[in-house]
């Protein structure tokens, strides 16, 4: 690639460049090593971010196809059976059995490939090297392992949605015993194993990447950027990739446990099971234990899929209500208590199992302080917006967008985290409402920002704006339409999971049925609004508008490469940060942003008293770029 | 470098190499797995129904020749870093052959369990025994080809003390494998 850099080439003529990958920079990759196995974290976020999208569509679809079924039991599914074949039974209606299998793999599909591949996946990827200054990740190899273990991964779990038991149809928590036995459930036989043969290659691409994110963000910094000056963006990358590194291991420790029951006979998790009047030979196991070990990653991850969205929310709302984000050191600090109290709240998905009601009060004290910092995020994000100069972009509206749910859908987690309440609302739409538009539809409108904030950075051109309107408005009033009702179909007793609702008391299934149907209506057309999405993409990947040099006036280093960045990103030196990313409309500035690029020394007329002292140290940031260049090079 | 007397943190002037910065990621991620089984254990033991045995004799001796094979990783280390390079290559070799026999010990350990009618397929108590010491074994192969990358590369004169890195990755793990498989040892003595 043209982009050679002086530096490299000095270092060449000294002989001692034994890298590989500064190789790569003076020739032409062939086809194969630029798309596919290429090792440049800008490509691997495409192509985890297009993966994303595939499973996201995949995802949808399958919800669009029980809620059929639950919107309008009596409808004939008849038309499905060129593609469901025979999961549509012959009176024309969804097969049982299937239903469970798409709940689950809805489930699957939207926690694990979408929001947390396709999200952190995507955006970890793209913005760590270019925001902190870095000309890659620290191993492009890693990185390029850990995406193929996800196609990989992603290639199983597809291929089980074809199989003639279905796919895995316990709950994408897959609770044993109903998973362990293939007795249980056609969905618990060939589909379960290929379930926890995917998820198991998933955990370990997943390590892959994290501890690439967590290295990056802590070595590969350019010279100036400290801690404290880096994007948030970057902090919460850096706090997912930590619960990822925490977390996976055990859901794997849990997956083999289950591996073990399942193909060897052992007994970690049956005991004394009765089927069709035969007793299985397992003694001694706990149903309970997997799911403290489930749940000590099913916590986390939701954070996992949450805290990337957070992060991007900051950015865009920063740089687009034209404000330094309000509480810097606040809003670390909060995402460094939610990644704590993450790993010591995961009981509170278990209050209903019979636990130790003294245990429930512990879990329940602990999970209420998230709301913690969960609160001093949304207030954040809201001072931040009080009397910005707002430019409402598709972005700032879908992360204005997320701040709504992220509230809307945390109020009802301080509900569900008291223990005595959970008894009524465990396992009820109430949960559903709950968990789509906290973690579900909010981090999926963190990922939309990101994509339309990022877009040009990531493929030099502009997405529609008009059509991203058009997407946001169809999308935040659908995502509304669809789960809020769910609130009091949940309160009213609606069990979640479940095929029909005809045994349900005091015609419960009878008051409801309009609601339910109006959910259905609501989620059909808010699915068919991506579609409005997919065509803006994919359209302006190849035929939208040029992308200019800094489109939203943003400070952060991803703006100061080429348009379209090569290979190792910056053409020359790799820029010195000097200060944090957020001086927007600074008083006294000319301009209402400063990159941080920007010296001190350059903008006497808006430094704050303290800052004339940072003045003094712009010299030691510059006489680090020999040993930084070094660094690349050793 | 001039930037370690100033207070900015400085990328360039970073500490740690970020190869063994990775390696030490991926044993956390390691040590998480393990957590998870030991807790797993100690919360399934205390649900009651737990069948009491011995631990296989051979445990113990296993648990000797790894100490001796982190003395010699050690000793390859040193002599790295003084450019022995017979010793380097022996040590290294030793080193595997003690984690070679390691895992033939491990091996007659779980005949002896078998001995003791303690099985895979039976009581949980037995099979946490089974898995524990089994996944560790499996890491330690893991160990083992990281030893012979380390001794092709001290063949081809690739390990010296101006590149010590491959051989700090290749002893900080192996130590660590030594140091978790007697948390797991000690660990089923005090909880059996």
């Amino acid at each position: 690639m043209s982009t050679a850099i002086s530096t490299t080439e000095e270092v060449h003529a000294h002989g001692h460049d034994h890298d590989h990958d500064h190789e790569h920079e003076h020739h032409e990759l062939g086809f194969i090593r630029k798309y596919i196995f290429s090792e440049d974290h800008k490509t691997i976020a495409k192509q985890y971010l297009i993966s994303g999208i595939l499973w996201a569509f995949i995802g949808g679809s399958l919800s669009i196809i029980f809620r059929l079924q639950l919107g309008f039991p009596d409808m004939s599914l008849e038309w499905l059976r060129p593609i469901l074949g025979e999961w549509i039974d012959e009176s024309g209606k969804l097969d049982k059995e299937f239903y469970l299998a798409l709940v689950t793999m809805h489930g699957t599909i939207m926690v694990f490939f979408v929001l947390t591949a396709g999200l952190s996946g995507t955006f970890s990827n793209f913005l760590i090297p270019l925001q902190i200054g870095a000309r890659d990740m620290a191993s492009g190899f890693i990185n390029m392992l850990s995406y193929w273990f996800f196609a990989l991964s992603s290639v199983i779990m597809f291929s089980s949605l074809f199989i003639e038991t279905g796919p895995a149809s316990g709950g994408w928590v897959i609770y044993p015993p109903l998973s362990a036995l293939p007795q249980a459930m056609p969905g618990s036989g060939l589909g379960m194993t290929l379930w926890l043969t995917s998820m198991a290659l998933f955990i370990v691409s997943q390590l892959m990447g994290g501890i690439n994110y967590i290295c990056t963000i802590i070595n590969l910094r350019t010279r100036g950027m400290t801690f404290t000056k880096m994007p948030l963006t970057i902090w919460s990358f850096f706090f997912t990739a930590v619960l990822g590194l925490l977390s996976f291991p055990v859901l794997l420790s849990a997956a083999l446990l289950l591996i073990f029951d399942r193909s060897f006979g052992t007994s970690f998790y049956l005991s004394e099971i009765y089927i069709q009047g035969q007793a299985l030979p397992n003694m001694g196991g706990s149903p309970i234990l997997y799911q403290h070990l489930f749940w000590f990653l099913g916590h986390p991850e939701v954070y996992i899929v949450l805290l990337p969205a957070l992060g991007m929310t900051s950015e865009v709302i920063a740089t687009n209500a034209r404000k330094p984000i309000f509480g810097y050191r606040a809003m670390i600090g909060s995402m460094m208590g939610i990644t704590v109290l993450a790993f010591i709240v995961w009981a509170h998905h278990m209050f209903v199992t019979g636990m130790n009601p003294f245990l429930g009060s512990v879990f329940m004290f602990l999970t209420l302080i998230i709301a913690v910092p969960s609160a001093v995020k949304g207030f954040n994000y809201i001072t931040t917006l009080w009397k910005g100069n707002i430019v409402f972009t598709p972005a700032m509206l879908f992360s204005i967008g997320l701040v709504s749910l992220f509230i809307s859908g945390g109020v009802t987690g301080i509900i569900l985290g008291n223990s005595a309440l959970d008894i009524n609302l465990h396992d009820t739409y109430f949960v559903v409402a709950h968990f789509h538009l906290v973690m579900g539809a909010a981090s999926f409108f963190g990922l939309m920002a990101g994509v339309y904030h990022w877009f040009p950075k990531m493929f030099g051109r502009m997405m529609n704006k008009t059509a991203g309107y058009i997407h946001f408005w169809l999308t935040f009033v659908g995502v509304y339409a669809v789960f809020f009702p769910m609130h009091y179909t949940g309160i009213a007793g609606f069990p979640r999971r479940y095929y029909s609702f005809t045994a349900l008391g005091n015609d419960g299934e009878a008051a409801f049925t309009d609601l339910n149907a109006f959910i259905s209506v609501a989620a059909i057309i808010t699915f068919s609004a991506q579609a409005i999405f997919f065509f803006n993409f994919f359209y302006s990947i190849f035929k939208g508008k040029r992308a200019t040099q800094n489109p939203w006036k943003s400070n952060t280093l991803e703006w100061t490469t080429p348009i379209v960045p090569g290979h190792g990103n910056w053409e020359g030196e790799i820029p010195a940060v000097y200060r944090w990313p957020y001086d927007y409309s600074k008083p006294g500035a000319e301009s209402d942003f400063i990159p941080q690029t920007v010296p001190h020394s350059a903008t006497p007329e808006s430094n704050l008293p303290e800052e004339n002292d940072e003045i003094a140290k712009e010299k030691d940031i510059e006489g680090l770029l020999a040993a930084q260049n070094e660094s690349y090079n050793r | 470098m001039k930037a370690e007397t100033n207070s900015i943190e400085a990328p360039a002037t970073r500490a740690v190499n970020p190869k063994i910065f990775t390696m030490w990621l991926f044993i956390v991620s390691i040590i998480m797995l393990f957590a998870a089984f030991t807790s797993a254990y100690l919360v399934r033991k205390a649900e009651g129904n737990w069948v009491e045995f011995q631990l296989p004799n051979l445990f113990w001796v296993s648990t000797v020749v790894l100490l001796l094979s982190s003395a010699s990783m050690h000793f390859a280390l040193l002599a790295a870093k003084k450019d022995q390079f017979n010793a380097l290559r022996i040590s290294i070799s030793i080193t595997f052959v003690l984690g070679l026999l390691f895992l033939i010990l491990q091996y007659f350990g779980w005949v002896q369990l078998v001995e003791m009618n303690v099985y895979f397929v039976g009581n949980p108590s037995g099979s946490f025994v089974y898995v524990l010491s089994g996944l560790h074994g499996l890491h330690l192969i893991s160990g083992l080809i990281v030893l012979i990358v380390a001794l092709i590369a001290a063949f081809q004169m690739k390990i010296n003390a101006k590149a010590l890195t491959q051989i700090k990755i290749c002893s900080t793990y192996w130590h660590f494998l030594d140091a978790l498989w007697i948390y797991l040892f000690l660990f089923l003595v005090f909880n059996n």
